[in-house]
Formats: structure tokens, sequence, C-alpha cells
């Protein structure tokens, strides 16, 4: 056999799996007597429901004093970490690798397959902490994994195939990633690489449903009974949201931790070579970051609009409740992102010369980015001594009171946005000068796009959202977005045909960039990792003493809703095991790069 | 010739004075000019960022950060600033114990409280004897806003008056928090008029709230503070919704929907 019909054949293997497992799970046309008598026992529970059962404190197990909503709460999140790493490292990668296959600029692949290195270790980790999540939860909550187990069984049983075609697909895109170069069998790799990223994707949306089920369930009978099937359940109400809102926030997670890899290596590096390698791998990992951290804010906008309009009573909990006052620290974190990375871009900037001329207009930035930050967190609701109520009049600041509101939130993240990508248009300017007799025709319809595009985002903030009713309040959002994403869009193109053919002033010497700009970039995976660790919280939480909202009810001693304070403890303990792991992890690729010869340790052979 | 020097303030000095002139716009902005001073815990948000974004701009270039803490480096190192250094080393941490000493003193004022402003609602509520899904309740008289809007001014005005013998004591004439009772509360009764209270709730959650008042609240967000009235024992159904048509037309806002209108 060729090696091209070997590939052609491993391929047709492997897609055939992936489809074998997306296959319903309905037998039909299978006339075997098991299968029938499987078919009669469905249409028996089909019939009478998979009620949910009525437990009391006591159907909880106790063992040795440990408290089982902290492990469980441990686990989840710290599989959740590493899952949102080990999924996303692939998605770019893939990208990263077709740039490289398209340039055939060698570097990105190297790149890439550095990326990817990183992420092996992650996974078995991930696997680890899944494995000690499922133990945790059929040990301390056997009840609700069995319930969940009786309307999930096929999607599970899924999900452990999906694993191996996973496994199997990650261990032959990274170890054969120096096999499989040139010609065809480079087309191999990026297919491979293609499965893995379907085969990760479609577990997330599974055990997404698992989730979302629990706080948006479906296929439920007026007695609390689940009549449903499989797919009513998986395809809640909450389901797409939160697949969205986890592809695009996983994307920019990956991107911040390959990010903070990158720094780690930057600055534990020696030789200059090294030092220009791991600056320009941390400018490609931050620029993914902000890739898809600007899209980020909407998804999450949409998924907290999808709650609301599911439940108002889960809505109200959630933005305006008592979880409100977590949300203004995320609110903080979410600025930090926005400020670690423009601050990494500006500081960028010292890798050439002819970006001095830039400099100037770095602190109007700063200024419109801390205002639109400052309205971005500013709490409705303010917490006041006695003697503020009275000089206030009441618990409302009058003025900044009206900047407590999703309206005013939403016109300050568009701006935000939108200046952010002014520093990275001014980042690729840097070392280059226009050639284009067009050059202030250009410039001036992006000052124009751009004043455009923030007076009409003004408009509808303030217009729709503080002189309509609500629907229209939440429904601006959506042209809010468009008018960012279409300023962003057009003006990088006009930038890049601009800059086509442009004259490089002074090089760009990947390297020379201060330490500070790395702690930027430790900053930026710190913070994604407290922040997804706090809303992580904050989507579980609004369920309150339900396990699964309206139909089974938590009877555990531990169904109450904790202190914001002990829950803020428990998220920050969680990120700094999560950090030391992950530290762990870029010590062990360093490691695994150190080869030493011991002196006089091994006998000598003989020839 | 000798060209003559340009007057350049240090870079440190720049960047305090930035921040202390930001930090008395906004007391003259907030606390003088329009009479709304900014919260202690908001102000020391906004300062500490603000701090932040001076730190960023004045760092992001190697010359401007070297600028930046060279008279700091010298403060520690150079040799003949050693009676600055030892005024210094003595001030800072005196002024931080005395800032410590300051917070540790007894106060008698009451402690700050994270107040939730919007309570949960459930997702029914026994009322009036019966069982309401406030997931999908609505209020009966709204359909009146288009289909006959002379009974629904009707219905307001009727409403308005159940407001005006009930519920202006405490929230007011004009439905701004401050009726003649509001200064003797705390917390003082809500605003209507803020974009911030009724704009953003269902009718249905008003409904539950003037129904089951103060006593009402639920316990998952306990302690809660309000002298609100349980109104079901005083008022009938129609009452509750008609105050509420009433809430909505005098301040102009709409309550929450999730349908075009």
């Amino acid at each position: 056999m060729t090696p091209r019909r070997a590939f052609r054949l491993l391929g047709t293997l492997l897609l055939l799996a992936f489809i074998f497992c997306l296959v319903p799970p309905d037998g039909t046309g299978t006339g075997s007597g098991a299968a029938l008598a499987q078919q009669s026992a469905d249409a028996q529970t089909a019939a009478t429901g998979i009620a949910a059962p009525k437990l009391t404190a006591e159907d909880y197990p106790t063992i040795a004093g440990v408290n089982a909503r902290v492990v469980v709460w441990l686990a989840a999140q710290l599989h959740l970490w590493f899952a949102a790493f080990v999924l996303a490292v692939p998605i770019f990668v893939f990208i990263i690798e077709a740039i490289g296959m398209w340039s055939r600029d060698r570097r990105y692949d190297d790149m890439a397959y550095e990326f990817i290195k990183i992420s092996i270790a992650a996974y078995s980790l991930t696997a680890v902490l899944g494995g000690l999540l499922v133990f945790s939860l059929i040990v301390f909550y056997p009840h609700l994994t069995q319930y969940l187990g009786a309307i999930f069984k096929e999607t599970m049983f899924y999900y452990a195939l999906l694993f191996f075609v996973e496994s199997a697909a990650l261990y032959l895109y990274y170890y054969g990633w120096h096999w499989l170069q040139g010609g065809f069998r480079k087309w191999v790799h990026l297919t491979i690489g293609l499965l893995l990223n379907a085969a990760g994707t479609t577990l997330m949306f599974l055990a997404n449903g698992w989730l979302t089920f629990m706080m948006s369930p479906a296929g439920i009978d007026p007695s609390g009974a689940f009549t449903g099937d499989v797919w009513t359940a998986l395809h809640n109400h909450l389901w797409n949201p939160i697949n969205i809102h986890r592809m695009v926030a996983n994307v920019a997670y990956g991107g911040s931790i390959v990010g903070a890899y990158a720094a780690f290596k930057f600055l534990s590096a020696s030789g200059a070579k090294e030092k220009a390698h791991y600056d320009w791998m941390g400018y490609t990992a931050n620029f993914i970051a902000i890739c898809a951290l600007l899209p980020l804010p909407f998804a999450g906008y949409y998924l907290a609009a999808e709650i609301y309009a599911y439940s108002q009573q889960m809505g109200i909990t959630l933005m305006g409740g008592i979880f409100a006052w977590l949300f203004i620290i995320q609110a903080v974190l979410i600025g930090t992102l926005f400020l670690s990375a423009n601050y990494y871009l500006w500081c960028g900037m010292a890798r050439s010369e002819g970006a001095a001329r830039y400099y100037p207009y770095i602190k109007y930035i700063a200024v419109v980015l801390i205002g639109a930050f400052l309205v971005w967190f500013t709490p409705h609701t303010l917490v006041l001594t006695n003697e503020e109520l009275k000089a206030l009049g009441g618990p409302y600041h009058k003025y900044l009171g009206p900047l407590g509101i999703m309206p005013a939130k939403n016109t300050a993240v568009n701006v935000m946005i939108l200046f952010t990508a002014l520093s990275f248009l001014l980042y690729r300017r840097a070392n280059r000068v226009v050639t284009v007799p067009w050059e202030k025709a250009g410039n001036a319809v992006q000052v124009a796009l751009f004043s455009a595009g923030i007076v009409n985002i003004f408009f509808l903030g303030i217009y729709h959202g503080y002189f309509t009713n609500t629907v229209y309040k939440v429904a601006s959002s959506i042209p809010q977005v468009i008018t960012t994403l279409v300023v962003i869009a057009v003006s990088i193109l006009i930038d890049a045909m601009m800059y086509r053919g442009a004259k490089e002033v002074a090089p760009l010497r990947w390297g020379r960039v201060p330490d500070r700009a790395q702690y930027a970039l430790f900053l930026l995976a710190v913070a994604f990792t407290w922040l997804m660790g706090l809303m992580g919280y904050i989507r579980s939480g609004i369920r309150q003493h339900w396990h699964v909202v309206g139909v089974f009810r938590d009877n555990s001693p531990d169904a109450f809703t904790p202190t914001l304070g002990y829950a803020a403890n428990v998220v920050s303990v969680g990120t700094m095991i999560f950090m030391a792991m992950v530290i762990f992890v870029f010590w062990l690729s360093q490691i695994s790069g150190v080869k030493r010869e011991p002196d006089g340790y091994w006998k000598e052979q003989r020839a | 010739m000798m060209a003559a020097r340009r007057f350049k303030i240090p870079r440190l000095a720049q960047a305090v004075l930035t921040v202390a002139l930001i930090y008395a716009a906004f007391r003259v902005v907030f606390d003088i000019i329009l009479g709304q001073p900014i919260p202690a815990s908001l102000m020391t948000m906004y300062m500490f960022f603000v701090v932040s974004g001076v730190f960023m701009v004045f760092t992001f270039t190697e010359e401007s950060t070297q600028e930046l803490v060279a008279p700091i480096r010298a403060l520690v190192e150079d040799p003949s600033k050693k009676l600055v250094r030892n005024i210094v080393f003595l001030i800072v941490p005196l002024a931080a114990a005395g800032l410590t000493y300051m917070k540790m003193l007894p106060d008698f004022a009451a402690p700050l409280e994270l107040r939730t402003i919007h309570p949960a609602p459930p997702s029914s509520a026994e009322l009036y004897g019966k069982r309401f899904d406030l997931l999908n309740l609505t209020n009966p008289f709204r359909k009146f806003e288009k289909a006959d809007p002379e009974k629904f001014q009707q219905l307001v005005a009727e409403g308005g008056a159940v407001y005006m013998a009930n519920c202006q004591y405490c929230h007011g004439d004009k439905l701004d928090g401050k009726g003649p009772y509001a200064a003797a509360l705390n917390p003082t009764p809500l605003n209507f008029q803020d974009v911030g209270t009724i704009a953003q709730l269902q009718e249905s959650f008003l409904f539950w709230r003037i129904a089951t008042g103060g006593p009402g609240l639920p316990k998952e967000a306990a302690p809660w503070i309000s002298s609100m009235p349980v109104w079901q024992q005083f008022l009938s159904e129609d009452e509750i919704w008609k105050v509420i048509l009433f809430l909505y037309d005098y301040t102009g806002h709409r309550p929450r929907s999730w349908e075009h209108e």
C-alpha cells in the first residue's frame, strides 16, 4: 500500500468514526430482539417520564467532613479552565498552520507546533480533572448524577466515544507533525487538525447541553417529569447562547494562556534569537486573544438577555439581585483585560523607531479607554455610608445612577473596543510610511468612519437606552455591535489598501520590548482565569436552591447561596491552583527540551 | 549665547499632578457644581484605575519609564540624597501607621451594607389565596392601552387615586421617592422616576412586590430591610394592577417586555 493510500484509508476511517458518533441513537431499522426490547423500554419511559427525585439532606453522602459543594465546584472549575485551553489551542493552531501553508512561511508552522506542544500536557490534566469531577459527582451527588444520566445517557456514551476520537486526532496531529510535512501530507495533517477541532467542539456542545438543561430544562411535563427525547433536553433555551459564548471565550482564553507561556519563555530566554521568537509568539497569542475578546462582550450580553428572556427570576438574580455585585467585579476584570491588551500593544511599539510618530496619540486613547472603563464598572446601586445617603438624598446617584444600567455599559464597551482597534491600527503603522497618493483621503475616511461610528453608538445607547421601552433598549445593542464591527472591518480594510507596498521607515525588531509588556500578558491570563471562575459561579449560582431549575430541588445542606466574599475566595483559590498547574505545564515544556550528559554516570559501551 | 532652557516639570511630578488634578476635578464637578458627591467606595475604584491609566501612559516607552523612576531610584541609591532619603523613610511608615490607626479607631457609624435593589421574584407566588405564575403573569388592564384608550386613561386615573391615598406618603406625589415620610426611612423609598427602577422590570414583578411588601421578600437574599406594607391585605388585586398602570403612565417609562410595540 502506498503512503497516499494509507493516509486516505486512515482519513476515511477517522471520518467514519466521527460520523458514527453523530448518528442518532434511535436504532431505527434494527430488528434484533434486544433493540426491540430497548425500544419498548424507551416507550415505557416516555409514557411515564423520568421523575425528579425528592431528596432530603440524608440523601447526600458525607465523607470525612469534606465539603461536597466546594470539591465539586473546584473540580468542575479546574476541569473547565483546562478544557477551555485545550479546546481553544487547536482552533488557532489549525488557523496558524493554514496561514503557514498559504504563505509558505515556516515560522508559522514552528509556532503552531510549539502551541500544540503546550496543550499536550494540559490535555492529560484536563482528562484527569474531568475524571475527578465525574467521581466527585457520583460520590457526593449520586441522585443528581443518576437523574442526568437517565436523561442524557446517549450523549454521555457518545461523549466518551468522541473523547477517543479527539485523543487519537490530537496525538496524530502532534506526533505526526514532522512526519506529515510537505505537499499532500501537509493537507492530511491539516485535515487531522480539522477533525480534532470538530471532535473537541462537539464534546463541548454536548457538555454544554447537560449544564444548560440544569438551568433551562426542556421536555418537562406539568407534573415535573421529563418526557422529551435527548434532543429536546439538549436543545434547551440556553444551549446555543452558551455554545456561542464559550466558543468565542475559549479562543480568547487560549490566546491569553499561550501569551502567558510566551511571556514566561521570553523572560527566561537568554539569547536575542530566543527572545525574538518568544516576543513574536507572545504578540501572535495576544493578537488572537484580542480578536476573540472584541466580540466576547456581545456574546455575553446575548447569553444574559436569553437568561432574562427565559426567566425573569434568574435574570434579576443575575444582574439586579444578589449576583449584581459580582458583575461589578466582572466589569473591573473585563476592563483590566482591555487595558492589559492595549498596554501590551503600546509597549510593543518600541520594536520600531518609526512608532515614535504615534506616541503623542496614546495618551488620548488612554483617556477614552479609562473614561469608558469608569462608566463600564459604575454600579447602579451604590455602597453608601449614612452620611453619603443623606448627601445624595437617596440610594441612587442622580448623575452616576443612569450609568449603572446596561445601555451605558454597552456604549462604554463599544467605545473601548473601537479604541482598542485604534491602538492596533497605530501599532500596524509603526514601522511603515504610506506610498499611495490617496493617503490623506484614506486617513480622512478613517477618521470620519470612527467619528460617525462613535456618534451612532452614543445615539443608540442614549436614545434607545433611556427613552424607549426595554425591548428596544435590549435590541439597540445589536446595531451598536454592528456599528463597531463595521467600523473596525472597514478601517482595517482601508488601512491594508493604504499600506500595500508601504515603505519601511525602520525595521521591526522582535525581542526589543520591555519586560513590563510580558507582565501585561501575565495579567491578561490571570484576569481571564479569575473572570471565568467568577462568571462560571454566577451562571451556576443563579439556579439557587435547584439542581435543575423548577424541577429537581437541591435539598443538600449546601443548598444556599454563599456570601459573595466566600464565593470570591473559593474562585480565587481555584485561580491560584490553576495558575500553579499552568506554570507546572510551562515548566514541563521547558525541561522537555533540556538534555544533560552527566559525567561518568553511564558505563562506557564498547563500539 | 546660551539657549534659554525651557522649564520642564519632572515626569514623576507630572504623573502625580495628573492624578491630583483628576481627583480635584471629580470633587469640584460632583461635590460643588452638581451637589451629588461620589461615594467613597466608588471614588476609590475610580482613582485606582485613574492611577493605573496614568501609569500606563507614563511607562509605555522605555525613556519615559526611566525618567519616571529616576527620582525614586536617586532617592534610594544616590549618596548625596541621604537627608531626603531619611526623611522620606521616616514619613512613609509614619503615614502608614497613622492611616492604620485612623482606620482602626472605633466608629459609631452604621456599617456599610451591600443592598440588592431588585430582589429576585419566585417563579410563582401565593397571593390573594391563589397561586400566580409570575413568569407568565401580565397586567389584565394593559390591553386597553390600545384597544380602548379612553377606558385605559380612566383606569390610570383610578390607579392614581389609589396611589395618592396609599403610596405617596413614602414614594412621593411626584413618584420620586421623596414623600413626607421618606426622610424617616433607611433605605429610602424607591424613586420610580429613575431609569433603573420600574423601567427595568416586568409588571408581574411590581405586582408581586406590592402585594407581598417587605415581609414577602425572598429568604434567599435575607436579611431584608424594607418597611413596605403587605398591600394585598389592604388593596384589591385590580387596585394593584391599576396602580401599576399609573406608575408607568406618570413616569413615562415602559414596563420590561419581550414584544415590539
